[in-house]
């Protein structure tokens, strides 16, 4: 496949692509410490993880195999756009199977499976910031990250805790990348965490809105904060998957009919259709 | 025109860009790991070809760089990047083999990001023996053997390290391959 001639290559020019990767080393070199650069309008909304389309846009060449997945999905209209995006400006092929991917670029999940050293994930972020709720004033967060004076988020979580005796944080759930910076994980479920920690493939953060990148490289500590008599738990609803029959898979609610019935499926869509089809060879 | 710039650049400056920021991204990630970069068909003298395809791929008119590489390969790398010289201690990349870790701009504690990228020609890279290294991208330890680097090298690096998350970024260069050092790596001597 070749592009369209009428795009530069990945569609940005390539005085941004050189920005944008010097920016990728320098954030890879300070695991989980947010890296401004400056943002390019896209020819998509900022809800459409533009940030992360910014970064895929700088990462991919012409070998690369794409995949892209919304909440877990890869056929949401988010994730057909971008991967046809990519298509046409970068001619790359593009993938449904997590396992064929050499870049996937994700809002809102971890794929289920392993990845693997190959393999590179990157995030839409919408909010880079994890103290932003806790201190709005941006000079004053970049303050705390120098001095990795994380208490106000301790204190936040703590309070999570008196008022309803666990931690209530289901997204978003702040971690330490490797003992020193707090990071957020963009929204992806508190289940997803532990998959951050240790993982072989590199992954990348684009914020496009708030103009920030910040990675995690391979093999990094990633840490969900939490206290000794409270522990991280990573919750998934108690159900198996009405399609898979996975037990240990994150799960998506469905509503079925409109008198309430609802099942519950992976939200995974392509490890879910390998472990059904796993599961009809047995048979 | 100077000879320097006679010579052209990348012989496909969209794709070897990203295909040789590719190697530097995989190098940085996983420190001490080898990896291979695409390079110019011609190089002016006193710049290695892995050297040169760092900057060509990275540097630009919005990074000064300080280069003591020979009137040639300077003129070079300006005709085909843009970027300025800079004295060592304000340039974002730096390509001098008498330029000391600590001589370099290492940001600051609230922007780190500002640090520099030395990338520093030596005289060979293997893996599987001499430092060990260990920290992000690295699962335990990874064993890096370096040829050609300045007495005290070792020495300068634990002192720069020791200011995390401020710091130096290296890229050492041999021939077409690389091996990177983020700051925050910890070597010990093999
Ligand atoms: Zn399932």
């Amino acid at each position: 496949m070749t592009h369209d001639p009428g795009y530069n290559f990945a569609y940005l020019d390539e005085s941004t692509k050189r920005m944008i990767r010097r920016a990728i080393l320098k954030a890879v070199a300070i695991p989980g410490h947010q890296v401004p650069f400056g943002s390019r309008e896209m020819p998509l909304p900022y809800g459409w993880g533009t940030g992360g389309i910014q970064v895929t846009a700088s990462v991919l060449g012409p070998r690369d195999v794409l995949k892209v997945i919304d909440q877990g999905s890869d056929d949401t209209t988010n994730a057909v756009s971008i991967r046809a995006f990519f298509r046409r400006t970068a001619g790359v092929a593009t993938t449904e199977r997590t396992a064929e991917a050499t870049i996937i670029q994700t809002r809102h999940r971890i794929p289920e499976r392993r990845l693997t050293e190959g393999q590179i994930l990157v995030y839409q972020v919408p909010i880079p910031e994890p103290l932003a709720r806790l201190e709005p004033r941006i000079a004053e967060t970049r303050r705390l990250h120098a001095m990795a004076d994380y208490g106000l988020m301790h204190v936040k979580l703590y309070e999570d805790i008196a008022k309803h005796g666990h931690i209530a944080t289901s997204y978003s759930y702040p971690v330490m990348v490797n003992e020193r910076y707090l990071m957020s994980p963009s929204p992806i479920p508190a289940f997803d965490n532990p998959k951050m920690h240790m993982m072989p493939a590199l992954q990348l953060f684009g914020a496009g809105r708030e103009k920030r990148i910040y990675a995690v490289p391979p093999y990094t500590a990633v840490r969900s904060l939490d206290f000794e008599d409270h522990p991280f738990r990573p919750i998934r609803a108690p159900h198996r998957c009405e399609l898979c029959g996975s037990g240990d898979t994150y799960l998506d609610e469905v509503l079925v009919d409109d008198k309430g019935g609802r099942i519950f499926v992976c939200s995974d869509t392509d490890h879910c259709q390998e472990r059904q089809a796993m599961r009809e060879a047995a048979e | 025109m100077s000879a320097g710039t006679a010579l052209a650049g990348f012989a496909d400056p969209v794709l070897d860009s990203q295909a040789a920021f590719r190697a530097v991204l995989e190098a940085m990630s996983r420190p001490g790991r080898i990896q291979r970069l695409p390079v110019p068909p011609e190089l002016p003298p006193g710049i290695g070809p892995a050297a040169a395809a760092v900057l060509l791929a990275l540097a630009d008119a919005d990074t000064p760089i300080r280069l003591a590489a020979g009137a040639e390969a300077q003129a070079w790398i300006r005709f085909h990047t843009g970027a300025r010289a800079a004295p060592a201690a304000e340039a974002a990349f730096v390509l001098d083999s008498d330029a000391g870790l600590l001589d370099l701009d290492p940001g600051t504690e609230e922007e780190p990001e500002r640090g520099a990228t030395l990338i520093l020609e030596v005289e060979s890279l293997s893996e599987g023996s001499g430092w060990r290294l260990s920290g992000p991208g690295i699962q335990a330890t990874h064993r890096l053997a370096v040829a050609g680097v300045r007495d005290g090298f070792l020495a300068d690096w634990a002192a720069s390290r020791a200011r995390f998350p401020r710091g130096v970024d290296v890229i050492l260069c041999a021939g077409d391959r690389i091996a990177a050092l983020p700051r925050g790596i910890a070597i010990e001597e093999g």
